[in-house]
């Protein structure tokens, strides 16, 4: 049997004492589309940042292709989130795109041609061609997202995991990602994004982890798309997230489409 | 008395280079500026750039202790036990500060601030309980780079290789130098982006490392010419003035260059106008460009910041 490219088991995470990810287990299949889902504070980000061996968490273990963590982020393009990194540094677009070509270069060794080849490619893919000396201060923040996007891609990764791509970006740039999301998708790449819209995860993913501290439910969307499951995820924490996802869930066009999906 | 000596141009600019002997010792004085303002503003741009200019000032000052401790038991000057010294004082400075900041409540600006003076403090104390060393405290602190050409002759196995300083500040400018054409891409990707570097597997404790030992070595290797406090100008002011007009970190780090000379040349001659330090005339020739350099600068300068607006 093939090894899965994300196996995690019984994780335990916490911030000094307090628990924020407790006995998570998640097995993700190779070509998967999948969205992470629950409240504020969730565990959401903690959860990708701890497959990225940013945390180390208190108990359980995550294998990457079966193999040990450490090898295995070598194999995942990470799309951090867009306040992570100091905007005002001093290099171009197309700098940082090229620094995703490093994990195919030896660390010493300089970049070379074929590696901007390979990222000017990538540039066209986000449509941000004409932006490629620009520098990185002086772009909108779905552009920004777009460097970010382009530069998981010059990895050519088999994984890749993004913390909020959607979150305040323009409508261009949202076509973008979810364009570029597809083609991932028929390349058969593994994808994991934490998103925070409920209204729009049905028509993005294939797969859905609704996270709250406790996995609540993973699997594919038309199983774990539910009310009952949402108001789950939603509704332990405060009841204005209750009603939050009692809302969404109720929203008529997902429920037409769940019918659809389901008939 | 008048507190602005009169300003003449032949004796200012002139004067220094009027005799052969006055251009061999002031050559030596300038040569010393132009590779301390170089190799302070090559590492200080990656210092700049990862946020962490104070800790520069930090480590300049954390390597007190280290100096003074290798003094002590070697009884002399050699460079390899200062070079030793203040590594180790450096990155003792570097740790205690990591650890107070990840085991204790402290936030890291409170840990530096604890740290650096604690170790500044016990440096001082061991220089001036030894008074037979014959190091002068002020020197350390302030530097002087105008008795530079009395250093003393370095020698290897017999041969007289010339002015020491001038040597030290030379080896620490190549290796510098080197050190960032090769590793110029973990060094990028380090500061912009940890993660991804860790996820690529580059080693981001061990560049950050390198990094502290680089500022550690070029900050003894300056410390004749502008002392402790001093240096730390040199290491910021260059990447901070030079990132006003230009955008990419290359041409920054090649932009440091024309700066040092401009630095030190300004430094010198004011210096000789007014008769003061050099090390410190050379700081305020770096403010007096850096005033106009972010006015006027087109790369965020407050000026064009106005006129975008409107």
């Amino acid at each position: 049997m093939k090894a899965k490219p994300i196996e995690i088991h019984d994780l335990t995470v916490s911030f000094q004492k307090k628990p924020v990810l407790y006995g998570v287990d998640l097995e993700v299949e190779e070509g998967s589309l999948v969205g992470i889902i629950g409240p504020n504070g969730a565990g959401k980000s903690t959860l990708i940042k701890t497959i990225m061996n940013m945390i180390t968490p208190n108990g359980g273990y995550v294998k990457i292709f079966g193999g040990n963590q450490k090898n295995g982020i070598k194999r995942i393009g990470y799309v951090p989130q867009r306040e992570s990194v100091d905007w005002d540094f001093p290099v171009t677009v197309m700098d940082v795109i090229l620094m995703g070509r490093y994990a195919h270069t030896r660390w010493f060794r300089k970049i070379g041609k074929s590696d901007r080849q390979v990222a000017q490619a990538c540039l066209e893919q986000v449509d941000m061609t004409a932006f490629a000396d620009r520098q990185i201060g002086n772009l909108s923040g779905g552009q920004q997202q777009r460097v970010f996007l382009a530069r998981a891609l010059a990895q050519d990764s088999s994984i890749y995991l993004m913390d909020e791509p959607f979150a305040g970006v323009d409508a261009v740039t949202e076509k973008t990602i979810i364009s570029i999301l597809k083609n991932m998708k028929k390349e058969g790449k593994t994808v994991v994004i934490v998103h925070h819209d409920l209204a729009t995860a049905k028509e993005y993913f294939d797969h859905l982890l609704l996270l709250n501290m406790r996995k609540v439910a993973y699997g594919p969307i038309n199983q774990v798309f539910t009310h009952e499951l949402l108001q789950k995820t939603y509704g332990g924490k405060l009841t204005v997230f209750s009603e939050i996802a009692s809302r969404a869930a109720k929203q008529p066009e997902i429920e037409n489409k769940m019918q659809r999906s389901e008939n | 008395m008048t507190l602005i000596p009169e300003f003449n141009f032949s004796k200012v600019f002139l004067e220094p280079w009027s005799t052969s002997t006055l251009i061999n010792w002031n050559g030596q004085i300038m040569l010393m500026g132009f590779m301390v303002c170089w190799t302070c503003g090559i590492v200080g741009s990656f210092i700049v750039i990862r946020r962490m200019a104070l800790m520069g000032d930090a480590i300049s000052h954390g390597i007190l202790p280290g100096l003074a401790i290798a003094f002590i038991i070697s009884g002399s000057m050699g460079l390899g036990s200062m070079f030793f010294g203040a590594c180790i004082a450096g990155l003792a400075c570097n740790f205690s500060i990591e650890w107070l900041h990840t085991h204790t409540k402290l936030k890291e600006d409170a840990a530096m601030g604890l740290v650096f003076t604690s170790f500044f403090a016990f440096g001082v104390t061991l220089i001036s309980m030894n008074s037979h060393l014959h190091i002068d405290p002020g020197c350390l602190l302030y530097g002087e780079i105008g008795l530079v050409p009395l250093s003393e002759k370095w020698k290897v196995f017999g041969f007289e290789m010339g002015n020491r300083s001038l040597w030290t500040i030379g080896l620490v400018f190549c290796g510098v130098v080197i050190g960032t054409i090769f590793f110029y891409g973990p060094l990028v990707v380090t500061s912009f982006d940890s993660t991804l570097a860790k996820s690529m597997g580059i080693p981001v404790k061990a560049t950050h490392m390198s990094l502290m030992l680089a500022l550690a070595l070029s900050t003894v290797a300056s410390l004749e010419a502008v002392g402790v406090i001093l240096v730390v100008a040199m290491f910021v002011f260059p990447p901070v003035t030079a990132a006003f007009f230009l955008q990419r970190l290359p041409t920054i780090l090649i932009g440091t260059f024309p700066l040092g000379i401009i630095y030190t040349w300004g430094g010198f001659h004011l210096a000789y106008w007014l008769d003061c330090s050099i090390a410190a005339a050379i700081a305020v020739v770096a403010t007096l460009l850096f005033i106009p350099a972010c006015l006027l600068g087109p790369n965020g300068g407050i000026l064009w910041r106005l006129k975008f607006k409107t």
